[in-house]
């Protein structure tokens, strides 16, 4: 029997064998990661009654949605977190400098190919990048977890989608991910399990790959995956993770996929979501020229180390346009202290940008909202209705390339068009 | 545990791709409390639509409703709000899970939905697998009896320290949980 990735990362977690889609399994997942949400588990915890847990090293906390804390309230909630983790031993605690979860996770070695993780959050399928399982589950699944060790998954589907590259100068993997969702829409991968192949995939850093398997969920997937390679096995030998600490799963030839899509990226213009839904998706010339108020590079989707590079060789040499606020919230401690000491920062401020602690930022709406009629072009990956301030504003989703060239013009702006 | 499988009453209808930040915006999620959270529920689409929230029983929507965030909050919100049960075209699947797992009955019938009239009576019997639409009846495939378990304790929190007082936690999880594999051929479209 062939096997997908799900198949194979799902019957490691849970000791059963040929699994096949629809089933349902007990799964023990590997991880357990709670953001700033972690304080609602441990609330949880208390009400159950509970103080003996399964296994204190798979619980990983990161307070990135709400940090520095903005009152009292949450404020107490970090203190609660903070004292937990203290108090039970909980190692893989990450305070309010670190950064976003998923990428301080990655960064520090706590993700390996082959893993189940589960986390309070949708983008848990980021973790694909690694070539592990990750998943989004609601706070009283990570508590239960903490409990018992496990939750039930049923098995799911498999889409296969095949990328070819390279592409065009001026396009990146958010434009790739844009078009995706905007051709198979919000709920095109629902349910399933998506692996990213082919030859673009092949030739991209961790740090794309977290592009691409971050956005699959605006597809509505369960999880993504990429390959383990070489690439896969730099990133964690300098995350300080030993080869024999894990065990690469790749999926069989002859695995079966429920749609398998092919994308040739050798022609893809810049694209770009416009209100209020993701797979609301055209290229950027279509709606090129509209005004912004705001621009934020930010977001577990993109502002990592390269994105910061992209918008600053866009922003090099030029400034801001007047009445425009360009927020950079790089998305952790590491790749802010990399983009401090080679000048990638310096360049991003002395164009005029606001560049903020790393953590979840605006796009968790802690801080850069905007008022009524305003408009926001943002790296993030959601651009709900009042995600960032007012409920009659309005937020824009592209590429960092993208963003930056429409800080220098104040508006929507084709990044092809600057560069040249 | 309950034994009432049948839930519902007056309906507010809703189209498809209701995302999470439309049922509550992020800037609420420091609470967790149901009644506080309910005030604030499809705050972004108005103060009307809210009233109307607050005075209906059942949830109708299109495709993918609860799409976005992995908030929990999206379903105790509804809950704090008076809705017993939430019937759509489809679910995204962090929605459909904190749904059971906080105790709301969420069931996946586009046949019903088509049928809904906004404000109509829309009744759900989760046991029999029966969306009932006036003189209708639109069937579903029944929760495999481990959702089914946590629904009926009140959703996986309150399951799992009724389990605990009984001292014969992982005993009847895993039990619950056999259970469930065994079924699961026959009700793939409802468990995400």
């Amino acid at each position: 029997m062939t096997k997908t990735f799900a198949q194979k990362a799902l019957e490691r977690a849970s000791g059963e064998t040929g699994l096949v889609p629809g089933q349902i399994v007990d799964a023990y997942p590997d991880l357990y990661m709670s953001h700033t949400a972690s304080w609602r588990c441990i609330r949880t915890l208390e009400r159950m009654g509970v103080d003996t847990l399964y296994d204190v090293d798979r619980i990983a906390m990161v307070m990135d949605h709400i940090s520095p804390a903005n009152s009292a309230k949450t404020a107490g909630d970090h203190r609660l977190c903070r004292e937990f983790a203290e108090r039970m031993g909980v190692s893989k605690f990450y305070d309010v400098n670190a950064g976003i979860a998923h990428v301080v996770l990655m960064e520090n070695g706590h993700i390996r190919p082959g893993q189940l993780i589960i986390g309070t959050d949708s983008h848990s399928t980021i973790y694909g990048a690694l070539g592990a399982f990750g998943t989004g589950v609601g706070f009283s699944e990570i508590t239960a977890a903490w409990v018992t060790g496990k939750l039930w998954l049923r098995v799911p589907e498999s889409i296969k989608i095949v990328i070819e590259g390279p592409l065009p100068p001026g396009t990146h993997p958010k434009d790739i991910m844009l078009r995706l969702i905007g051709d198979l829409t919000a709920d095109g991968a629902t349910y399933c399990s998506v692996e990213f192949h082919g030859s673009y995939v092949e030739s991209l850093s961790v740090s794309e790959r977290m592009t691409l398997c971050n956005l699959a969920m605006e597809m509505g997937a369960k999880n993504a995956f990429v390959p383990p390679d070489d690439v896969t096995r730099r990133y964690l030998a300098d995350a300080g993770v030993e080869p024999d600490g894990y065990e690469e799963l790749l999926p069989d030839a002859g695995a079966e996929y429920r749609q398998v899509v092919d994308l040739d990226g050798r022609a893809l213009a810049p694209q770009i979501a416009v209100p209020h839904t993701v797979d609301n998706v055209v290229p950027v010339d279509e709606v090129a020229g509209t005004r912004l108020n705001q621009v934020f590079i930010g977001s577990c989707a993109n502002a990592k180390y390269d994105d910061l590079v992209i918008a600053a060789e866009v922003l090099a040499g030029n400034k801001v346009a007047p009445g425009v606020r360009l927020i950079v919230t790089p998305a952790s401690s590491t790749v802010m202290s990399k983009a401090a000491s080679d000048g990638v920062l310096s360049t991003l401020i002395e164009a005029g940008a606001t560049i903020t602690n790393p953590g979840c930022g605006a796009c968790a709406g802690n801080g850069g909202a905007m008022a009524d009629g305003e408009v926001t072009l943002s790296t993030a990956n959601r651009n709900f209705q009042g995600r960032m301030g007012s409920y009659q504003s309005q937020i824009y989703l592209s590429s960092p390339a993208t963003a930056a060239a429409s800080a220098i013009r104040g508006s929507i702006t084709n990044p092809q068009d600057v560069l040249r | 545990m309950a034994t009432e499988h049948r839930v519902g009453g007056t309906c507010i209808t809703f189209g498809d791709d209701v995302n999470t930040d439309v049922i509550i915006p992020g800037r609420y999620l420091v609470s967790i409390d149901p009644a506080e959270l309910a005030e604030h529920a499809f705050e972004p689409l108005g103060p009307e639509v809210q009233r109307r929230l607050r005075a209906s029983s059942v949830v109708v929507a299109g495709r993918n409703f609860g799409c976005g965030s992995a908030r929990e909050q999206a379903s105790t919100c509804l809950i704090g709000a008076g809705i017993t049960a939430v019937v759509a075209a489809s679910f995204s699947r962090v929605f459909f899970r904190n749904a059971i797992n906080t105790g709301l009955v969420a069931v996946e019938s586009p046949e019903a939905v088509t049928a809904v009239q906004d404000g109509g009576e829309v009744w759900v019997d989760y046991a029999a697998g029966v969306v009932e639409v006036g003189d209708e009846r639109f069937r579903f495939a029944p929760y495999p009896e481990a959702l089914r378990t946590i629904l009926e304790a009140g959703g996986l929190i309150a399951y799992l320290t009724e389990q605990a007082s009984k001292g014969a936690s992982s005993k009847a999880s895993s039990e619950a949980s056999s259970k469930a594999s065994s079924k699961a051929s026959s009700t793939e479209e409802t468990v995400r």
